[in-house]
């Protein structure tokens, strides 16, 4: 069990930058097969959604009448859907659209989790009892279908589907955060801060942050995951966003009536959301065993 | 009964050898990492998997336990050998009646009927003299005191009548007083069947107590085997002798001895030095040393792993180095020094929860009383000892002197001037003033940040320095604490035990407070690294010449380092003494009780120790009257149950004495059961 703190043991004795952490992170990451597997799945998906519209030969809805309904082939690796456009391109830049959602979803998510959670847990009494009790009703309701309800009551767009986001997977990460908060409150260290005079903001950041991070980057890496899944199932469901996006879930929604005449047309967008999904979960299952290896059986 | 073991693949014990007759106790002494618990775990054939015995053999009687299987080792764990472990808490079931635990080895080892199993439980319940044995039978663990469950399990290991049994530190984790009466307890017990005892421990007072012969652990070696009494007045190995010298002995105190810490550190394991292991911190290594020593027969009964054994034992080689003189200027409590900290009248209390019933009618809470009525002064430049077993509000008096503790009522003055009792209305000058070492390295500084970054803080936000100065300063701390300017930069999980303890007492002092406070500092430290801190203590006391409130449950290093002590006891001060008049009598009952308790290395002083009845009083139910009636051996009636004492004054030592009893006769009975050389019974 390599665990980080191994990080700045390098002999050197210089205090190694963020960068060569974050390097030498991915590759403990890498070396098991498992979540190397996963990290590289998730790597590729970004790196792709990221130059997609460069390696798309076609535009995601340029309809190529006669092309329509075709197997995979040369020409069309994934073959076309029942209008004729390429599913190939359609895969590859609805990536974009499924983890930039996802991915800036998950992102504010975790930062107001995190502020959220910092501010309730060290401050404790009625704050914490208030802002933790809403957090709880809304935790009550099954995510999918508060998302229906916000979605029903806000502008049906993709930006309500990245708010929907946001408000589902904050009190959760809220939550984790608040209890890594309270078991670090009250030792020595946080004591001795207060009574060297430092600034709450001081020692929320700079004293319980650190020790919040190695939950908190689990937690990340799991509802990135959840949020793709929520983005595609959003997408299949037919709200937030509208034909004729290239998202995945939708793509499987409008290839579903022809199954049995273009089946790739519903394969590869479902296929995709699985692989990006099972990458991301084994990825944050790595860096669970690097962060807490003591918590693994 | 004969044990021997040779190398394991980390060498966590190597090449140790020896036996323990029947009927005899064998003390094995060591430090941690010197491979105790190792040993243990050999002896009961409880290696588990990650562990093996490389070469060598256990003997149990002829049995060789090596050769045991499966079946016929569990035969001889519930047969043969018994274990009191450590930590009573964690070797009981939480969720099975702590009688229900006993009559099972009953009911399976003897084989007997459940009413009879239950009679025997009951029965040797009374041996191991629990209180109200059938209430204790039908409780679970957690709702008995530590030391009644410690007896709970002197009863299991001794019920099976086994030829072995191992004693793992049994009293480490119970307060003295109660210590004292377990180990009696156990010395009754053992008497009265004629098993071997091997008994592991890190005190040295305990050994030399209750051992017929000792073994000296250090780093995976035995490294002395001799009669404690022989050990302790003429130690034939360098490392016996530096433990002696670091342990501060009763009567010993800073003015007049400095303390012998080991230097170094216990090499880890498999990464000892060739030769001798000791050689690195040895102070009479010489070019032999490098050749490993092999046990060598020294006399008598008597062993040493010391190639030099001989010129120690003919005192042509000083182990000793001579204790450099202290000078130190003269301080009594002579007037004109002003006061740094005043407690008035303090009492502390926390709340209870109120029931909904409660709350709705506007009933106030009801609280537990913490701290009843104090009265402390720690004038500047002196250093005040409070000393009390668990419980007894010493933590709690520290907390609200810093603030994190609001007070009932009282009044905490510092410099003679009133200051608020809660953290967040003081201002910075009043928290520069103020500071505070807490008693668990492990979380008194901050894992993710580097030495450097904890200790530049206080140059900053306390004193107002710009960054480049902070960091001189920190290596100008670093160095006032004996470490290097490279320890800056790493993370507190690279350092060591006593390291860390400099580097939190280095942040204790960075903004040259009035006051600081140490909580318990080194209790969690090997006693050779606690020596080095307790004269680092003194030494930066010196140096900047701050009051000190030190806060121990031992009284010897209290009685070492102080200047002024009070005891205390749930809560309520009980007496307040110059450090040169506390071993003095009078005393007052419990500090009296105390003193006795506490095993004594010194083989001359063997007096008994006064055994106090029962347990510590709930906190939420503190007896009336004095509060140390319920256990007072001096009790002497009605007064003591309901009228609180008054304070009285010693004219000629102004030690103070919170007791009914009038000091002349206090004096005069305390004077006679010292002289006899016995305690009260």
């Amino acid at each position: 069990m390599n665990s980080i703190s191994k990080s700045s043991n390098n002999g050197l004795g210089v205090v190694p930058s963020w960068w060569r952490r974050l390097l030498q992170f991915f590759q403990q990451l890498f070396s098991r097969p498992v979540s190397g597997f996963g990290t590289a799945i998730t790597l590729v998906f970004l790196i792709v959604a990221l130059i997609s519209p460069l390696i798309a030969p076609y535009g995601a809805n340029e309809i190529i009448v006669a092309d329509a309904r075709q197997p995979p082939s040369n020409e069309h690796w994934f073959g076309t859907d029942n209008l004729g456009r390429d599913v190939y391109s359609r895969v590859l830049l609805g990536s974009r659209e499924v983890l930039v959602l996802a991915g800036f979803g998950t992102l504010f998510a975790v930062l107001f989790g995190t502020l959220f959670g910092l501010m309730t847990g060290y401050q404790g009494g009625w704050f914490d009892e208030i802002t933790m009790r809403i957090f709880d009703s809304l935790l009550a309701i099954p995510a999918l279908l508060l998302a229906l309800l916000l979605l029903g009551t806000i502008a049906n767009s993709k930006y309500s589907v990245l708010l929907v986001i946001v408000v589902i997977y904050t009190p959760i990460v809220a939550r984790v955060v608040r209890s890594v908060v309270l078991a670090v409150k009250p030792q020595g260290f946080i004591e001795t801060a207060r009574l060297g005079g430092e600034s709450r903001t001081r020692i929320l950041l700079r004293e319980i942050l650190p020790s919040v991070i190695p939950t908190l980057s689990v937690e990340s890496a799991l509802r990135f995951s959840y949020a793709i899944f929520l983005v595609a199932s959003l997408g299949f469901l037919g709200v937030g966003v509208q034909p004729p996006s290239p998202n995945w879930g939708l793509m499987v929604k409008e290839a579903r009536a022809y199954v049995t005449l273009i089946p790739w047309a519903l394969f590869f967008p479902a296929a995709a959301i699985s692989l990006v999904v099972i990458g991301v979960n084994l990825m944050a299952d790595g860096v669970k065993r690097l962060m807490s290896p003591d918590q693994i059986d | 009964m004969a044990y021997r073991q040779g190398n394991d693949w980390l060498q966590a014990v190597r090449d140790v050898s020896f036996h323990i007759n029947a009927g005899e106790t064998y003390g094995l002494v060591g430090e941690s990492g010197s491979g105790k618990t190792t040993l243990v775990l050999a002896v009961l054939r409880y290696l588990g998997s990650k562990g093996s015995i490389i070469s060598g053999d256990i003997y149990l009687g002829d049995q060789s336990m090596r050769a045991l299987d499966d079946q016929e080792l569990r035969q001889m764990w519930g047969k043969q050998v018994a274990l009191v472990p450590q930590n009573p808490q964690s070797s009981l079931n939480p969720s099975i009646r702590v009688g229900e635990q006993v009559a099972e080895i009953f009911r399976y080892q003897n084989k007997l009927s459940e009413p009879d199993a239950k009679l025997q439980t009951l029965e040797w319940f009374q041996k191991v003299r629990l209180p109200d044995p059938e209430r204790v039978a039908t409780s679970y663990p957690h709702q008995i005191s530590g030391g009644m469950q410690q007896r709970v399990l002197i009863a299991m290991a001794l019920s099976i009548s086994p030829s072995l049994l191992v004693l793992d530190e049994p009293t480490t984790n119970l307060d003295v007083t109660i210590q004292a009466v377990i180990l009696d307890l156990i010395d009754e017990l053992i008497s009265e069947q004629n098993m071997a005892v091997l008994y592991v421990t890190h005190n040295l007072g305990v050994i030399s107590r209750y051992c017929d012969r000792v073994g000296v652990m250090y780093a995976s070696e035995l490294v002395e085997e001799a009669h404690p009494k022989e050990l302790f007045s003429e130690p034939l190995h360098p490392y016996t002798q530096g433990l002696l010298d670091s342990i501060p002995q009763f009567g010993e105190t800073k003015d007049r001895i400095r303390l012998q810490p080991i230097l170094g550190q216990i090499p880890a394991i498999g990464q000892g030095p060739s030769g001798c292991i000791f050689r690195p911190r040895c102070p009479v290594a010489i070019e032999v040393c490098t050749n490993r020593p092999s046990l060598f027969p020294a006399g008598g009964n008597r062993l040493s792993r010391c190639h030099r054994w001989q010129e120690i034992a003919l005192d042509d080689i000083s182990v000793q180095q001579t204790p450099p003189s202290i000078e130190r200027q003269q301080k009594g409590m002579a007037e004109g020094r002003s006061q740094t900290l005043e407690l008035e009248n303090v009492s502390i209390s926390f709340p209870l929860q109120r029931s909904l019933n409660d709350f709705l009618r506007g009933k106030p809470r009801k609280g537990v009383q913490a701290v009843n009525k104090v009265d402390l002064v720690i004038p500047s430049g002196t250093t005040l000892g409070l000393v009390g077993e668990s419980g007894s509000g010493k933590t709690t008096i520290a907390r609200s002197i810093m603030g994190l503790q609001s007070i009932r009522a009282g009044v905490i003055k510092l410099h003679k001037v009133s200051i608020p009792d809660q953290l967040s209305r003081r201002d910075l000058e009043t928290l520069r003033q103020l500071q505070i070492v807490f008693q668990n390295p492990q979380e008194a500084l901050n894992p993710h940040l580097t030495v450097g970054e904890t200790l530049r803080r206080p140059f900053i936000r306390l004193l107002g320095l710009p960054r480049s100065e902070a960091d001189a300063k920190v290596i100008d701390l670093l160095e006032a604490v004996h470490l290097t300017a490279a320890y800056a930069n790493r993370y507190p999980g690279e350092l060591s035990g006593g390291e860390i303890q400099r580097v939190a007492l280095a942040r204790g002092i960075a903004s040259r407070p009035d006051l600081l406070i140490l909580d318990e500092p080194i209790s969690s430290l090997d006693v050779s690294v606690q020596a080095a801190i307790l004269n680092l203590v003194n030494e930066l006391q010196r140096d900047i010449q701050n009051s000190i409130l030190f806060i121990s449950h031992n009284l010897a290093v209290i009685g070492y380092l102080a200047d002024q002590i009070a005891v205390i006891y749930v809560g309520t001060l009980m007496e307040i003494a110059r450090q040169s008049d506390l071993f003095q009598p009078p005393h007052h009952p419990y500090t009296e009780a105390l003193i006795s308790a506490i095993p004594q290395i010194d083989p001359q002083t063997s007096h008994l120790p006064i055994h106090l009845d029962g347990e510590m009083p709930d906190p939420v139910n503190i007896p009336t009257g004095c509060p140390f009636h319920t256990r007072c051996p001096r009790f002497i009636g009605e007064i003591c149950a309901n009228t609180a004492p008054r304070w009285q004054i010693d004219p000629r030592t102004e030690k103070r004495i919170f007791c009914h009893i009038p000091l002349e006769d206090l004096l005069s009975s305390q004077a006679q059961s010292t002289s006899d050389g016995t305690g009260l019974e």
